[in-house]
């Protein structure tokens, strides 16, 4: 319990440096006000940017409902980094196994014919092997090769991303009318339905049930890490790959089911976007949640819960990033930047510590990588 | 000159590896240091080199007190150290092993490589100690590459040479030739400071012995007024049996029989060459030889890590050459790797889930996909209590344990199965004594209980007073099949180094 | 640690290794046979202003077929032994000239324009490779090129675009530096993971790039975002070299000097005493530090060094090529720098070769995109990442990665 509080305690802090540093960003770049020597009205910028972030992630119900949407596929996408990383394996491939499930969620999606009860379910399960199938392809390579997955998922998420460019422009997918990468719709059928459908004037909130999927999975990711024979001998490959082995575990079809797995979860979130948020496919929509999934899980030290909470905060600082653009003109991209120094406090707790002037030891983020084999 | 540490206190996270340790030594004479794994040697030696810098203490040479911030202030002031794991860069020459820090230049800051070679030549003629300066460092056997620290250290000319463990790689006559370069190195008028956990070598050469227990200096003495049992009863606190306690050996059918197996790396190299032999159920047969002969690939091909190219293995007369390690270990066979925290443990769970950690998907622990912990806790709890695991929460990591305690969860994992076969790789490396008596204990029993046991080990003694019979492997061939009571520690040796002792009949 | 053995077997592995390869030609004759014989006409190279070559496309896919049949069964029956690697940088440059002439059958097309853009695209990845290879030869790995290439590339534009581009040039070296600063602090000094760092450098330069350029960039683009990118040197006497001259040395000094940096990196690292102590640190960090050599601050200085190259390949966009600086205008090329790190197995000149390739992938698209081959186009700019793949797969288990390549080094 101790250590839980300790390793809040530096994400805390960690948090409160960054905001510090992105503080420091708004006010040097706010040029008007700078050149024309008027500091108050920087200082008055950073006030409403910051009042923006907190008011349009959590000041209102649509401001929670945004959060919500952000956070839901950060959390099934940050799963599918997690859950690699406890098996030992860097997955920067979410974005393309979320394309993959998205367009396999998609097809099912519009293809068929089918009640509501049945149409979901089956539509996201599609979405899940979409993305299982193209996330074992580095698991694969891997395993066969040696080719490393920090390369190879890298270079995959290129292939997934023209290829599905591709997809959307032929008969299959192709909206009638449009030229452009944009899908047909899916069916009602196969939508997710909205999270606050029982407060029935609210229909225009955007979060979906696509969050629930999330919560569902987080919990499997849990269930399989704690409970299972499978989860043991990932956990166990991910902390010393030939202890594994020599106690008999296939260390290489781990590294390509823990990797079908990560797909899946990634998967998921490709189609909880599809048949949750927007009903169609583009080619952006995947957007970068891929990327800041790897923040996600780093953040939540790879942990089911950690993984939650951070989605949550991402979730939040997105949705509030938004209003902050709407409020003052300081773009969305700080957002990136607070992302980005956030995981780098969050892995330097000696430099936290030094900051801060804490005392007591602080745990470094356990090695992600060990090197480049071969 | 002299050389000396006063006081000196070295702690790491959790225990104090140096306790105000008080040593002294000179040029011209030989200091042994000796202590059991754990005492704090290799520390206390790299306060001196200038790796670690001590919470207390100082060191001072001909009294003037130094202050080292790095190896190159105690290269400066004359120590040269060969440490106990070698500091090669395994990729490079000889030559530029040597020259690393101290590289002969030309212009604009190149490297002058017929400089470095020259000079590798000379001190290495000097000393007579025959090197290739342009072999590299990872395709020269052991005994050359300590060839090579030690003219690193000569080429830097120290006044002092730290020897850390340098008889663990060498074969019995290596040894002896090792300890004339020692003496031509006191010869020469510098000192030597030899580290060893092996009593008889230590009374061999020294001037003086020094012994270390837990961090602290517990005793001095000289060779030719002690005895060895006197000095092994300092380094230990107590009284030890310096041989292992077994009835005759009772053999019964051939448990497993090995044929003609041989093991390729994949660059073409052959490592284990046509190999043959058996293990009878209740005896223990060693296999002894020089690190590198062989013997890890041999156990890799014997518990399925590795495919063998040519040859069978058979357990129980069921030819289990093509099984998986899981297999094999199902049809009754257990595995105690070589390498204790890469291989045997994952350190960083729990010793409850080591202790399962090649049993986890038996019945008994799990059902199908599902993990039964509670059965796995009960009975990680038994035994932690019946293999003497020192640990008050099994909870707890394996990394928080000692050595000899993480090699007991390994014993006890392995062991307290229903085996047939017993497969130990280098079982009591670096581990205290008495965790050494009790392991070696536990595969007497198993012996005792019919298990056909084969140990491999590269301490000769090891392997001469634990075994029944003593195989010797040399360059991936078994050149030597023995009965530890009637031959000589020196005939194995020759045997080790590839050649046979005199009057041997040749086989 | 092995005992080696006088006679030399060939291991399972090298057979396998053999056998894909004649696998591998079989495939390119089916893809000769089947592809590149199916679009009828001549297909003109143009060396120079003037000249071009032809080649029948039809025939040409026809005799390779046929030739790469002959390969694959001498391959699959005997090997070539010494010849083995000529003989695939063979096969693989026919391939190539097949693919082009079918691709351009019944056209023509500058041949020599496209290898003159190719060395041209290679500068930035060459440079980024080079910063990868300083920083992982000395024992850190370095994911974070894109970030440098991108901070780089957004300063030196907003320099060069207020004072000059010599100027410019230096702002984006002093960016890649500080950010290599970054890197080294993180992973020497407080011994953060590696690969955690080179990300979390890789987002803060993303977003705070897009961030400036939203915010500062386009507001103001007249004054902060706009200049004259270099013109092409004329080497005298070189560049008049028919073919050649055009391709190497009628280029902009960006070429120049990364080709100069890969010789320069080269000799520092196999020929002077930096590059003994380098790759020593990089390999086996203990035996150096024993020995007195600092390791950590080696490391610093040689990860400053790789962030200053870096920032010189950030400063091609807006000075070498474009005149300003895009959101995101590196598009992943630092991550294709890192794979050509490994393509070259970490040797300078190994590096060259794999930024040339992809340089030439990219090449290719853009003059192929002219033809209407019935490929989409988005299976020509997908080309680099498969080929990066396929190398990555096909060439990593016989490299040699820096072993101490990730570790911190605990000097006490
Ligand atoms: N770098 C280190 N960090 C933490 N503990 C260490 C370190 N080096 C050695 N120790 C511990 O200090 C003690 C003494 O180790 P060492 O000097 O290597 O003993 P010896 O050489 O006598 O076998 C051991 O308990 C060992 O585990
Ligand atoms: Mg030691």
């Amino acid at each position: 319990m101790n250590e839980t509080l300790k390793s809040l305690r530096f994400t805390f802090l960690a948090v409160i440096a960054a905001l510090f540093v992105s503080a420091f960003i708004i006010v040097i770049t706010d040029i008007e006000a700078l050149g024309d020597g008027n500091f108050g009205q920087a200082f008055n910028t950073l006030g409403t940017a910051y009042w923006g972030l907190f008011k349009g992630s959590f000041g209102s119900l649509r401001a929670i409902s945004n959060t919500i949407t952000g956070a839901t596929p950060l959390l099934l996408a940050g799963l599918a980094v997690s859950s690699a990383f406890k098996a030992g394996l860097f997955n920067i491939g979410a974005t393309g196994q979320m394309l993959a499930g998205a367009i396999t969620g998609l097809w099912v999606g519009f293809a068929f014919q089918l009640p509501p009860i049945i149409h979901v379910p089956f539509a996201l399960l599609a979405a899940a092997v979409g993305g299982a199938l193209f996330g074992a392809i580095p698991g694969v390579l891997k395993a066969r090769t040696g080719a490393h997955e920090v390369i190879t998922t890298i270079m995959l998420n290129g292939i997934a991303g023209f290829t599905v460019l591709w997809l959307l422009k032929t008969e299959l997918f192709k909206r009638e009318g449009r030229d452009d990468a944009i899908s047909k719709f899916v069916e009602d059928s196969a939508r997710l339905p909205k999270l606050f459908w029982f407060m029935g004037k609210r229909i225009d909130l955007l979060a979906h049930t696509g969050f629930i999927v999330a919560l569902l999975a987080t919990f499997a990711f849990w269930w399989l890490l704690r409970k299972t024979t499978l989860g043991f001998e990932m956990q166990a490959t991910g902390f010393n790959q030939e202890a594994a082995r020599y106690a008999g575990m296939k260390t290489k079809s781990l590294m390509v089911v823990s990797m079908a797995i990560a797909g899946a979860f990634a998967g998921l979130a490709g189609g909880s976007e599809v048949l949750g948020l927007y009903g169609y496919a583009s080619g952006t929509v995947a957007g970068d949640i891929g990327f800041d999934a790897i923040a996600v899980a780093l953040l939540g030290r790879s942990t089911p819960i950690g993984t939650l909470v951070s989605a949550l905060l991402f979730g939040a600082l997105q949705a509030g990033g938004r209003q902050m653009q709407v409020d003052t003109d300081v773009p969305i991209d700080l957002i990136i930047v607070l992302r980005a120094l956030i995981v780098m406090f969050i892995a330097a707790p000696l430099l936290v510590k030094a900051i801060f002037r804490v005392k007591g030891d602080a745990k470094a983020f356990g090695q992600t990588f060990r090197g480049w084999g071969g | 000159m002299k050389f000396e540490l006063r006081g000196i206190t070295k702690r790491f996270p959790g225990i104090v590896a140096n306790d105000s340790v008080d040593l002294e030594v000179s040029t011209g004479e030989v200091l042994a240091l000796i202590g059991e794994n754990g005492a704090g040697k290799s520390t206390l030696m790299n306060v001196l080199y200038g790796i670690y810098r001590p919470d207390e203490g100082e060191l001072r040479i001909d009294g003037a007190p130094q202050h080292f911030s790095s190896p190159a202030d105690a290269i400066a002031a004359g120590i040269g150290m060969v440490h106990q794991h070698f500091m090669l860069v395994p990729v490079m020459t000889v030559a530029e092993n040597v020259v690393l820090g101290v590289e002969p230049t030309g212009r604009f800051g190149s490297l002058d490589i017929n400089e470095a070679r020259r000079m590798v030549k000379e001190v290495s003629e000097k000393y007579n100690l025959d090197l290739d300066p342009d072999a590299i460092i990872e395709d020269l056997p052991v005994g050359v590459r300590q060839r090579v620290e030690i003219v690193k250290v000569l080429m830097r000319d120290a006044k002092i040479v730290v020897f850390d463990e340098p008889t663990a790689v060498l074969t019995p006559s290596e040894i002896l030739e090792f300890f004339e370069i020692v003496r031509s190195l006191v010869a020469a008028g510098r000192g030597v400071i030899f580290i060893t956990h092996k009593l008889k070598e230590a009374l061999t050469i020294a001037d003086r012995i020094n012994v270390l227990r837990r961090g602290k200096v517990v005793g001095e003495a000289i060779p030719k007024k002690t005895t060895e049992s006197e000095i092994a009863e300092m380094m230990v606190g107590r009284a030890v049996q310096l041989i292992v306690n077994k009835k005759q050996a009772v053999p019964g059918e051939a448990m497993l029989k090995v044929d003609n197996l041989s093991v390729v790396e994949p660059d073409g190299r052959t490592v284990v060459d046509g190999v043959s032999f058996e293990v009878r159920t209740g005896e223990i047969v060693g296999i002894a030889g020089v690190q590198g002969n062989g013997q890890t690939e041999l156990v890799e091909a014997l518990s399925g890590m590795r495919r063998a190219a040519t040859g069978s293995i058979s357990i129980a007369d069921r030819d289990v050459s093509h099984d998986s390690p899981r297999e094999r270990h199902a049809a009754g066979m257990a595995h105690i790797p070589e390498d204790r925290q890469r291989q045997g443990l994952v350190t960083e769970m729990s010793i409850m889930e080591n202790l399962v950690l090649t049993r986890y998907h038996d019945a008994e622990f799990s059902s199908g996909i599902r993990m039964k912990w509670d059965v796995a806790k009960a009975r990680s709890n038994e035994l932690v209590a019946a293999y003497d695991i020192r640990t008050n929460d099994p909870s707890q990591p394996a990394s928080t344990l000692s050595g000899g305690n993480q090699q007991k969860v390994i014993v006890a994992r392995e062991l307290s199965r229903d085996i047939r076969l017993a497969v130990a790789a280098q079982p009591t490396r670096g581990i205290d004594v008495g965790s050494i008596e009790y392991v070696h204990a536990q595969i007497v029993k198993e012996r005792d209980a019919g298990v056909a046991v084969l140990v491999v080990s590269t301490e000769l003694d090891e392997v001469m007073s634990l075994s029944d019979r003593v195989l010797v492997m040399y360059r991936g061939k078994i050149v030597a099949d023995v009965d530890p009571k009637k031959v000589s520690h020196m005939d194995i040796g020759l045997y080790m180094a590839g050649s046979r002792p005199a009057g041997a009949a040749a086989s | 640690m092995t005992t080696a053995m006088p006679e030399r077997v060939v291991s399972a592995e090298q057979r396998k290794r053999a056998r894909s390869v004649g696998i591998t030609y079989l495939v390119l004759a089916m893809v000769c046979f089947f592809v590149f014989t199916r679009r009828p006409g001549d297909a003109g190279f143009r060396i120079t202003e003037t000249s071009q070559f032809t080649l029948p496309a039809q025939g040409f896919g026809w005799a390779l077929g046929i030739a790469l049949v002959a390969v694959a069964a001498a391959q699959l029956l005997r090997g070539f032994g010494r010849l083995a690697n000529v003989v695939l940088a063979l096969a693989t440059a026919s391939f190539f000239m097949s693919f082009l002439a079918w691709a351009a059958a019944g056209d023509s097309f500058s041949f020599v324009g496209m290898l003159q853009d190719t060395v041209s695209r290679s500068v930035p990845i060459t440079l980024g490779a080079i910063g990868g290879i300083l920083s992982e030869r000395s024992g850190v790995i370095n994911i974070s090129i894109e970030g440098m290439l991108l901070a780089a590339a957004c300063t030196s534009a907003i320099g060069a675009s207020l004072t000059n581009l010599w100027l410019g040039t230096l702002i984006g070296v002093l960016t890649g530096m500080a950010l290599a600063a970054i890197l080294a602090v993180m992973s020497i000094r407080y011994k953060v993971d590696q690969v955690i760092v080179g990300f979390a450098i890789n987002f803060f330069a993303l977003g705070i790039t897009s961030f400036i350029s939203f915010r500062v960039l386009v507001p103001n683009r007249d004054t902060m975002n706009s200049l004259l990118p270099v013109t092409p040197i004329r080497i005298p006497l070189l560049a008049d070299i028919p073919f050649i001259g055009t391709i190497f040395f009628d280029q902009t000094i960006f070429v120049y000097f990364s080709f100069a940096a890969v010789a320069l990196a080269t000799w520092g690292l196999y020929r002077t005493k930096w590059g003994l102590r380098t790759r020593a640190i990089g390999e086996y960090p203990k035996a150096a530090g024993t020995l007195g050599v600092d390791v950590n601050k080696l490391r610093y200085r040689n990860l400053l060094l790789a962030g200053a190259v870096a920032g010189v390949g950030g400063a091609w966009w807006p000075i070498g090529i474009v005149g300003r600086f895009d959101q995101n205008i590196t598009n992943g090329r630092g991550f294709i720098a890192l794979a050509a790190v490994i393509f070259g197995r970490w040797h300078p000149v190994g590096a060259l070769c794999g930024a040339l390739v992809f340089a030439l992938a990219e090449a290719v698209r853009l003059k192929i995109g002219n033809f209407d081959t019935g490929i989409p186009s988005e299976f020509l700019i997908m080309a680099p990442y498969v080929v990066t793949i396929i190398v990555v797969a096909g060439f990593i288990g016989a490299s040699r990665a820096p072993k101490a390549a990730g570790q911190p080094y605990e000097d006490q």
